[in-house]
């Protein structure tokens, strides 16, 4: 870790958003991560979106479980709401506070052994119902707190530090989330900032449950040859089908891409995702299709990258329950304690 | 566009602003440091080695290193730097023992010095270990030259001059000829010195001449003239109405010594505007402080007078008009002449240099506004074995660049008088040393301080003004003189990249606080500079660029406003970003060897 807080002075040049923060008033306090780790750079993405999409900082709630990804929320958005939850569990303290106060913005921060082991269960519950929140697994494929076993995302056949061949299967989270119902479901990598900047702020603004499988290598414990989730290894593999730019509301769009190699997945909430296809016939608002081109990518070796499904009417668990569209705390004592008559016109249609 | 090249010393030593800005090349971080430490003693050497005179220079320097702090350019202010320096003089026991030892035998060269001022002493500071034996000759009865005469007390006092002076005279061989002026370079040729230094100064005050001029001559002074007459104590008073003419920093040594010696109504009348007066802004703030009124834009046409006697300056109002070349012309505005009465006016309006001593049929070339020829690297004139340094050399400057001078001549005196070609000059040694102690642990604080410069505290101002003796500055003590130090960012601790440790995993980009790194791909610089993260548009800053990384690209650092905290190198998984120390050897001729 390091001693020193990051120096408050910043560079001339850095200019306001919106709201009059600076890019720097976004950040949390200095990580504690080993030097090198993917997750920091991940927390430098999440800053970049949240500053760049003006996001006020005391309406976004951030959530984890345990792990060295779920520290991170301490690095980044240092006057938003949050707790580090329970080992698995940020899926259903996330469901719970988003149920009690649906204006908050969610983030879920989470790791492969937070979300893809002990928190399997959480994970495929909170997608199916769901939850509007952004999910991100920050994905290194070990555990790197309890020195460098696999964990459940490592590939069958990589090798650990030691030289330990993986003999298990690998979860694929992003497959999972697919079958379970994610509206928004992308892959990136820590080190393509281009990439997964618009990524995390197309996913803050989707009003259902968008999920980012992030890949981040342990540069401690899985950075060596024969890892799958070294720096080396996922520059080498990676296919992005997409280039994102995410354009805010009522804002002309320009994109200067060749005619025909746009999509344009316009949000419930006006906002426009411009996607510049890098992959010929790969339509991100097929879901099938794109479970189908995973598949065959990934079995010829390829980590394929960008967004990979939006669906651009997503429900979400607030709809499907049809409860009250304001938050639990805005609620008066006459609306909580409708009276008598209330209660007598429920038991009767119970009866 | 080609990675940059790092191994000469020029790269990193460009990179403290400072260093490359100080004439003299003074490694103002490293005493700063050591002021923050308590250890003033080695402050000060460290100071001496470079300057000369730490404690003259930490009240009057022209600091050429402020402007040039890297400090300034990411917040209001740069660090206090000549303060610091005084603060190291002020602080410090006895340095005596740390003083080269006198040589252990005379090497037989004789050099003769004209002039006691700051450029000769530097020479003579420089000479003296090597065993030369060196005649300093001055027409004043004190050493010390110009910082002598021309500093008002209230600014230096004479147990500086005194002290630091002290240190060059007690190197052995150094023999001081005082009240004895050079009436004849040839007769002193003549008299078989193996080289001849001339560091006279820019000893004529120009004069104003128009109308009233002589009539009104008894209350018309020449300011340098003048404030040496209030320094050697032959003038202590003045008259109660007193305008100084001039815009440079001797019209503010004027104004506020006339405040001390019974000026009640000072001001000064400059012809330019306030912005571009030549005075540094500092010693303006201080003027103003003592309730002088700056005049801008006002040409002086008369003196008037009654019977023999000023009785004021009229003064033509203008205004600056700037032709398509940007050059300014100053045009009478129209408005009527204003008229200023005063008793006493000081003409402060510049300084010439003067050799009248120099004969023109000895080989030493003049050019064609009457100045000798020096070249600007030997200090050497047309005459072998004459050289020139400070004010003498090149006009009127200030004192740190006569010592800057002084260091160089003395390089060239030493190779002259050892038969050796003066244009073989010795490059400057240098260094990089990491810093690195631990995971997280660095041999200097690398925490950014984020105070804001302190001010240096002041005596309270009537009293002040009450005593033309008496230091108007108290300079920082010791604790405010550590907070200070601590606003140095420490700029010779350099960001040192090795291109094929890096893994591209962007930690540094991610940590580092100013926005200074970038992984991109190659291009050519004007176009580099604009794809930064934060672009790169001070063009005096350089930018370090990395060969080709693995994915093809290439680490960009723009040194423009990098705080030098070590974060890139702390969370630098690889140690391809380390921070090492920079140290610069210049060359002075003591440390040449070769002699005795």
């Amino acid at each position: 870790m390091t001693y020193i807080a990051k120096p408050k002075l910043h560079h001339p040049a850095l200019t306001p958003n919106g709201l009059g923060y600076l890019r720097r008033d976004y950040e949390g306090s200095v990580s504690t991560l080993c030097a090198g780790c993917g997750h920091d750079s991940i927390s430098a993405a999440i800053i970049q979106a949240a500053y760049e999409l003006d996001l006020p900082p005391h309406r976004v709630a951030k959530l984890s479980g345990i792990g060295c990804s779920s520290k991170t929320p301490d690095y980044f958005l240092g006057n938003s709401h949050g707790f580090n939850t329970v080992h698995g569990r940020m899926p259903s303290v996330t469901t719970g506070a988003n149920l009690a106060n649906r204006e908050l913005i969610y983030l879920g921060v989470s790791g492969d052994g937070d979300s893809a082991s002990i928190g399997l269960g959480q994970f495929a519950h909170a997608i199916r119902r769901g939850v509007n929140m952004t999910y991100i697994v920050e994905n290194n494929g070990v555990y790197g707190l309890t020195k460098g076993q696999f964990s459940a995302t490592s590939d069958r056949g990589s090798k650990s530090k030691k030289g330990v061949v993986n003999h298990d299967a690998a979860i694929d989270m992003v497959g999972l989330a697919l079958q379970l119902g994610a509206t928004f479901v992308a892959r990136s990598f820590s080190g393509d900032k281009a990439q997964l900047v618009p990524l995390i702020k197309a996913a803050l603004r989707h009003p259902g449950p968008a999920f980012i499988d992030t890949l981040s290598p342990c540069v401690q414990f899985n950075n060596h040859a024969g890892s799958t989730k070294s720096y080396d290894y996922v520059r080498e593999h990676n296919e992005a089908v997409n280039r994102l730019d995410v354009i805010a509301d009522r804002k002309p769009i320009e994109v200067d891409y060749e005619p025909g190699t746009t999509i344009s997945v316009t949000q419930h909430d006006g906002s426009v995702l411009a996607l510049h296809k890098l992959s010929d016939h790969y339509d991100p608002t097929d879901r099938i299709a794109a479970m189908a081109y995973l598949g065959e990518r990934q079995a010829a070796g390829e980590i394929v990258t960008g967004l990979l499904y939006v669906d651009p009417e997503p429900g979400d668990l607030h709809g499907a329950l049809g409860t009250t569209d304001r938050p639990l705390n805005s609620l008066s004592d006459a609306e909580l304690v409708p009276g008598q008559a209330a209660l007598d016109r429920i038991n009767a249609g119970l009866r | 566009m080609q990675p940059t090249r790092t191994e000469g010393p020029d790269y990193y030593h460009k990179v403290v602003d400072c260093q490359w800005a100080c004439p003299a090349h003074t490694p103002v971080p490293e005493y700063i440091r050591l002021i923050a430490d308590g250890r003033y003693d080695d402050a000060y050497m460290i100071n001496w080695k470079s300057n000369v005179f730490p404690g003259v220079l930490g009240r009057t320097c022209d600091r050429p290193c402020e402007p040039a702090c890297r400090r300034g350019r990411v917040e209001e202010e740069p660090v206090a730097i000549c303060r610091l320096k005084r603060v190291a003089a002020d602080n410090k026991q006895d340095v005596g023992p740390l003083m080269p030892p006198v040589a252990a035998k005379r090497n037989g060269k004789r050099v003769a010095l004209v002039g006691a001022g700051p450029a000769s002493l530097t020479v003579a500071r420089d000479l003296a270990p090597l065993g030369y034996e060196l005649v300093l000759f001055d027409g004043e009865p004190r050493s010390g030259g110009m910082i002598r005469s021309q500093i008002p007390r209230f600014r230096l006092p004479e147990e500086v001059i005194d002290e630091e002076v002290g240190y060059v005279t007690r190197l052995g061989g150094v023999e001081l000829r005082l009240g004895q002026r050079i009436e004849s370079l040839k007769g002193l040729l003549s008299e078989g010195f193996d080289a001849v230094f001339v560091g006279s100064g820019a000893p004529r005050g120009r004069d104003l001449d128009i109308p009233g001029r002589k009539e009104a001559a008894a209350n018309v002074h020449i300011g340098i003239d003048w404030l040496s007459s209030v320094s050697f104590g032959h003038i202590e008073k003045i008259g109660r109405r007193v305008i100084v003419l001039g815009g440079g920093n001797t019209a503010m040594d004027c104004c506020r010594t006339s405040r001390r010696l019974g000026g009640e109504e000072v001001k000064v009348v400059v012809r330019s505007g306030f912005e571009e007066m030549k005075a540094s802004p500092w010693e303006k703030e201080d003027a103003i402080h003592e309730d002088i009124p700056i005049l801008n834009f006002r040409v002086p046409k008369a003196f008037t007078h009654e019977n023999g006697r000023l009785t004021g300056v009229t003064f033509e109002i203008v205004r600056a008009e700037y032709d398509d070349k940007g050059r300014r012309n100053l045009v009478p505005s129209g408005e009527p002449d204003e008229h200023h009465e005063c008793d006493d006016v000081l003409v402060a309006v510049g300084q010439e240099n003067a050799f009248p001593w120099i004969e023109r049929d000895i080989g030493l070339e003049f050019d064609r506004w009457d100045m000798p020829q020096v070249d600007p690297v030997t200090f050497e004139s047309t005459r072998k074995g004459v050289f020139f340094g400070g004010d003498a050399a090149f006009g009127p400057k200030n004192i740190i660049w006569a010592v800057a001078h002084g260091h160089d001549a003395a390089v060239s005196i030493h190779r002259h008088c050892m038969g050796e070609d003066v244009h073989d000059r010795p490059p400057p040694g240098f260094s990089l040393v990491s810093q690195k102690m631990g995971i997280h642990e660095w041999s200097y604080d690398n925490d950014i301080s984020l105070e804001q410069r302190h001010r240096v505290p002041m005596l309270d101002k009537a009293e002040a003004l009450k005593n033309v003796r008496v230091e108007v500055e108290l300079g920082f003590d010791s604790r405010l003189g550590y907070a200070e130090a601590q606003r140095c960012l420490n700029c010779d601790v350099q960001t040192v990249f090795t291109d094929n440790l890096c893994i591209e995993c962007d930690a540094c980009v991610d940590i580092c606080p100013v926005d200074c790194i970038t992984f991109t791909e190659d291009g050519e610089e004007a176009d580099l500079r604009q794809r930064l993260k934060a672009p790169a548009l001070n063009l005096d800053q350089d930018l370090l660029v990395s060969g080709a990384l693995a994915t093809g690209r290439v680490m960009v650092k723009d040194e423009d406003v990098c705080l030098h905290c070590g974060l890139c190198a702390e969370r630098c998984p690889t140690g391809a970003w380390d921070m090492q120390r920079f140290t610069l050897e210049m060359t002075h001729a003591d440390q040449m060897g070769g002699a005795a």
